[in-house]
């Protein structure tokens, strides 16, 4: 059935999505509906983290949000987190920490650690190591054994900080 | 599809459309829909109705709405006023799932493994029900029916859950296979009411409904010594055993019904210690 033609705000800008069915989810009107295939479909139940996006500034599996059901809300996905070329504080910590193999659960686990550095308290200490931990532990990677990613999120609090001040 | 901005929206579209999805946090909800396993005509959306969301305090009790999350409830204040429930809530799932995932959703999937209902159960919650005919209230163990069943019926949804606040310590603890994204294999709330001198323990994931412990609880009420706050290591020991013999488990694909009985029974000597740590060794 028909979800009508409506309107989702996704990286600042309006995306009119017409012609969509009402059972599809944020992912999927994301990566085949309006062309931002940086969010990935792997599990399709929130067990994986490789959709992750922010609705609202909060961390959410895109698959597990009803797409016309996100009318209103602001939806942030790897795409906008930078301009076109440019790469974010967190996706320059990955590059830099060689945190990336396959690069499957690369932009679920940038969101992830997108949201966490919003979300610390500018206080100049690096994020507690049990608070790291928990804030990717929606975010499977079956590559690196997580140490190169702990270290990305160690660099990426530097860097945040450093455009703060 | 109606996107509901008030509690009366919704209760109309309810009644317009009784077969409708009604959709809160989606974590449940969707995974079907993603699997062409959920049919429906219509889709009636709850999270943004400002009547569903948070939770306030009517004197020794708590309203926590339906469309509580279970991030809020361990945010701000709750994490004191019920750390049992704040503690279940770090449990579930990831933080993605935590910040969409509604106490309304776990009580209205009504899974054996729901990790808020143990808590519930323990705290003998009010479940607050609503549609365009009225509200009704149901204690916890009336609706909660079977394994994915409940007195939920057509046109109606869960407004609220009422707990009171209790002085004393709470524990929530849960077996899984790790600490993150696990159902649970067993878990175990206890609440104390010092003010009654009473020990309630709720069990899941070990019956096909949450259930309480209520010979162990009568038994351990005689034996702690209230006034230093410590349990003799004897009835440790069988409050450990009376809470294994209250379980039901059964064999599934996440464990045994003697791996169960074993671990809820290493869960209820566990939460009662450091309840009650005055008895530890």
């Amino acid at each position: 059935m028909s979800a009508g033609p409506y309107v989702l705000r996704v990286n600042g800008n309006d995306h009119e999505v017409p012609d969509a069915h009402l059972g599809e989810s944020l992912l999927w009107v994301l990566r085949e509906r309006l062309g931002l295939p940086g969010s990935k479909n792997a599990c399709e139940e929130g067990e994986c983290g490789s959709c992750s996006v922010q609705v609202d500034g909060e961390l959410v599996c895109s698959c597990l949000v009803l797409a016309a059901a996100g009318v209103g809300r602001e939806v942030t996905t790897i795409e906008g987190l930078a301009p076109d070329g440019e790469l974010a504080d967190v996706q320059r910590a990955f590059v830099e920490a060689g945190a990336v193999q396959c690069g499957f659960c690369t932009p679920g686990l940038i969101m992830a650690v997108d949201t966490l550095l919003d979300d610390l308290p500018d206080d100049g200490s690096d994020p507690d190591d049990l608070i790291v931990r928990e804030a990717i532990s929606g975010n499977l990677c079956r590559c690196t054994g997580y140490g190169r990613i702990l270290e990305a999120v160690s660099i990426a609090a530097d860097l945040r900080r450093e455009n703060r001040t | 599809m109606t996107i509901a901005r008030t509690l009366d929206d919704a209760c109309v579209a309810l009644a317009e459309h009784p077969d409708a999805l009604l959709l809160a946090g989606g974590t449940d909800l969707m995974v079907g829909v993603n699997r062409g396993q959920v049919g429906f005509d219509h889709v009636v959306v709850i999270d943004r109705v400002d009547e569903l969301r948070g939770w306030r305090r009517e004197g020794d009790e708590l309203v926590l709405g339906a469309g509580l999350t279970y991030a809020e409830m361990g945010r701000g204040e709750l994490p004191v006023l019920l750390p049992a429930l704040a503690q279940a809530a770090r449990t579930v799932g990831s933080p993605q799932i935590r910040n969409a995932g509604t106490l309304g959703g776990n009580l209205a999937t009504s899974s054996p493994a729901g990790d808020t209902l143990p808590v519930l159960v323990a705290l003998d919650a009010t479940v607050v029900l609503r549609s365009s005919h009225g509200t009704r209230k149901l204690a916890l163990d009336r609706f909660v029916t079977g394994v994915k069943q409940n007195a939920l019926e057509p046109e109606e949804l869960i407004e609220a859950v009422r707990v009171p606040v209790l002085d004393g310590p709470q524990e929530f603890l849960k077996v899984g296979t790790r600490n993150a994204m696990v159902i649970s294999v067993a878990s175990l709330a206890l609440v104390v009411d010092r003010a009654g001198r009473s020990v309630r323990v709720g069990l899941g994931s070990v019956a096909p409904v949450p259930v309480r412990a209520v010979e162990a609880e009568a038994f351990v009420d005689g034996a702690i010594d209230w006034d230093t706050g410590s349990a003799p290591e004897a009835a440790v020991d069988r409050f450990a055993g009376l809470v294994a013999e209250a379980a039901r488990p059964i064999d599934d694909q996440r464990g045994t019904a003697t791996y169960r009985s074993h671990a809820i029974g290493v869960l209820a000597r566990r939460a009662l210690r450091r309840a009650f740590p005055g008895g530890a060794p």
